[in-house]
């Protein structure tokens, strides 16, 4: 069977996904509210403009939509005995778990979309237009890529344990990201860690977006940021394939 | 040809062997009955032929399509039921119907006008366009059944269909599976009920610790039996199965409601004893029935061990 026939199933997988697990009052006033009262949390008492908060404000809203239910929608499947019925049908695991990306992707850029427009309204200007929308397309895939993989292990069928465990993964990488002070003020230990995270190379761009000036080059953040989505969904189908028959055992 | 081939067939979870080379066949257009206590290896075997999980020896195949070389050929040919089972609940049935049609790649008309005779053929078609979460046990089976057939498939694997069901549903269940196989298509079906196995079956195989240790026609098992016979009767006073247990001709009483059931090996000393007895203790004999052996009585013996060795070898 053609790879356009099992992308066509992706796409399947997904709407059954939005329908299901994203299209609810409380997860779209999750994804809206969460990463705002964060960013307040650690604001509140600086003094930062709106620009200043732009590239940090993107990164988690970015973030935390498109890892917000990725991780539970194969425990979920399997809690509600859904998911074998799914497994068996002729669709390959990586199109499954592609449609589980593209769902996650959709959501993130879809809620991620109204903090960008406030953004605006309130005076940021976003110069390097093309820069940004290719960053955030490749920076809500990668996080939704992230978000499967998370799901890896433990192969439980309880939502909570793996959004526990993926709570435990996502919020450092907030702390190493330069979400709150920029990379290039970090000292050198900070930088290197910094390094290892995803959501850098996205904040890092933005912050290029809005006034030209970045720790790393454009291309590079663009680069690294496709090399980590690359990773995380190669690794999410390997592991996947490895663990799924024991969410049935 | 055979719908289902299965040869040496061998899973094992660390050092356990749920499925120990096991082989049969299932030939097109009948409906084989998969029989075995529970952790016997029937959804070990299942997974396997549905390709959830990758047996470590042997090779299965669907339609002729090998599911570890081409699963995905292999599953296109497949409806499955799994055991326990669900449709999404958020979903209405028309949508459920609609994304496993999808899913297997049926042609929007076509999956419309499927799910409409399905829907209706099963009962659910003026409940459509509800939501599952409000369906009874019976009516998601019926559902379930439903989004198996959207494709069409030439076989049919039913994991336990009809377990848990009301009276409506499980007759109208096996009434349909019964129309589908008259139809050309070939069911695999696994069951605790041997009484639905025995109606339904053409052949039943019946697997124990990983095992297959008996393949063949109901009827033919039933005279697997050999030499056990089964008489069945009631007293009109209470009597202890032990005391009739002791007669040297029974091998086994069992309590059936209101009747004894003992099985025994010559049935005409058998007769005797419980003549003499029931003199000796001025008790009238009710009734008295002798019954060959059912299915039940067969999958019993063998899962239990009891001539198993002589059994699996006439299979």
């Amino acid at each position: 069977m053609s790879w356009l026939e099992q992308l066509k199933r992706s796409l399947v997988i997904a709407r059954k996904d939005v329908w299901i697990y994203y299209a609810k009052g409380p997860v779209m006033v999750f994804g809206l509210i969460f990463p705002l009262f964060l960013l307040m949390a650690f604001t509140i008492g600086r003094n930062m403009t709106v620009r200043d908060l732009f590239p940090g404000l993107m990164g988690m809203a970015i973030f935390f939509t498109s890892t917000a239910v990725g991780p539970a929608i194969l425990p979920w499947e399997a809690r509600s005995r859904t998911l074998e019925r799914l497994v068996t049908a002729p669709v390959e695991v990586w199109a499954l778990l592609l449609g589980d990306v593209f769902a996650s992707f959709v959501f993130g850029i879809l809620i991620s979309l109204i903090p960008l427009a406030v953004a605006v309204v309130m005076g940021v200007e976003v110069i390097h237009v093309v820069v940004f929308v290719l960053g955030m397309l490749l920076a809500t895939f990668c996080f939704a890529s992230l978000s499967i993989l998370l799901s890896v292990y433990p192969p439980t069928d309880v939502p909570a344990t793996v959004m526990m465990l993926s709570s435990l993964v996502r919020f450092p990488l907030v702390f190493i990201s330069g979400v709150f002070v920029p990379v290039d003020e970090l000292p050198g230990w900070g930088r290197a860690i910094s390094s290892v995270s995803p959501l850098t190379y996205f904040v890092d761009l933005a912050r290029y977006s809005i006034s030209g000036i970045s720790y790393y080059s454009a291309p590079v953040d663009l680069a690294v940021m496709t090399v980590f989505a690359a990773v995380f969904l190669l690794a999410a189908v390997k592991l996947h394939e490895r663990f799924l028959p024991q969410r049935f055992s | 040809m055979d719908a289902i081939q299965v040869k040496d067939l061998t899973k094992r979870f660390r050092s356990f062997t749920a499925v120990d080379h096991i082989s049969f066949s299932v030939v097109e257009g009948e409906i084989f009955g998969f029989l075995g206590p529970n952790g016997s290896g029937k959804s070990t075997t299942i997974r396997m032929l549905t390709g959830i999980v990758k047996p470590d020896e042997g090779t299965a195949a669907i339609m002729d399509h090998d599911i570890s070389r081409d699963p995905i050929r292999a599953r296109e040919s497949i409806g499955f039921v799994p055991e326990m089972a669900n449709a999404y609940v958020e979903l209405t049935a028309w949508r459920n119907l609609m994304l496993m049609g999808e899913l297997y790649g049926v042609p929007r008309r076509e999956r419309e006008e499927r799910a409409g005779d399905l829907l209706r053929r099963f009962g659910l078609y003026e409940r459509r366009d509800d939501q599952v979460r409000g369906f009874s046990k019976g009516m998601r089976q019926r559902l379930l059944l439903c989004m198996s057939l959207i494709n069409d498939p030439p076989v049919l694997i039913l994991d336990e269909p009809a377990s848990g069901l009301d009276v409506e549903s499980s007759r109208l269940i096996k009434d349909v599976i019964r129309d589908l196989n008259r139809a050309g298509t070939t069911v695999f079906l696994t069951t605790h009920n041997i009484e639905d196995a025995s109606q339904l079956c053409d052949r039943v195989a019946i697997i124990n610790q990983g095992r297959i240790i008996a393949v063949d026609r109901p009827e033919a098992l039933r005279r697997m039996g050999g030499g056990l016979h089964c008489i069945e009767l009631n007293f009109s006073g209470s009597v202890s199965e032990n005391e009739l247990s002791g007669f040297t001709c029974v091998r086994e009483v069992r309590r059936s409601g209101d009747k004894l059931r003992l099985y025994v090996d010559d049935i005409d000393m058998a007769i005797g004893c419980i003549a003499d007895y029931s003199r000796a203790h001025d008790l009238r004999i009710l009734t008295l029935n002798t019954l060959a052996p059912s299915l039940e009585d067969i999958f019993v013996r063998l899962t239990t061990g009891v001539e198993s060795d002589e059994l699996a070898g006439a299979a």
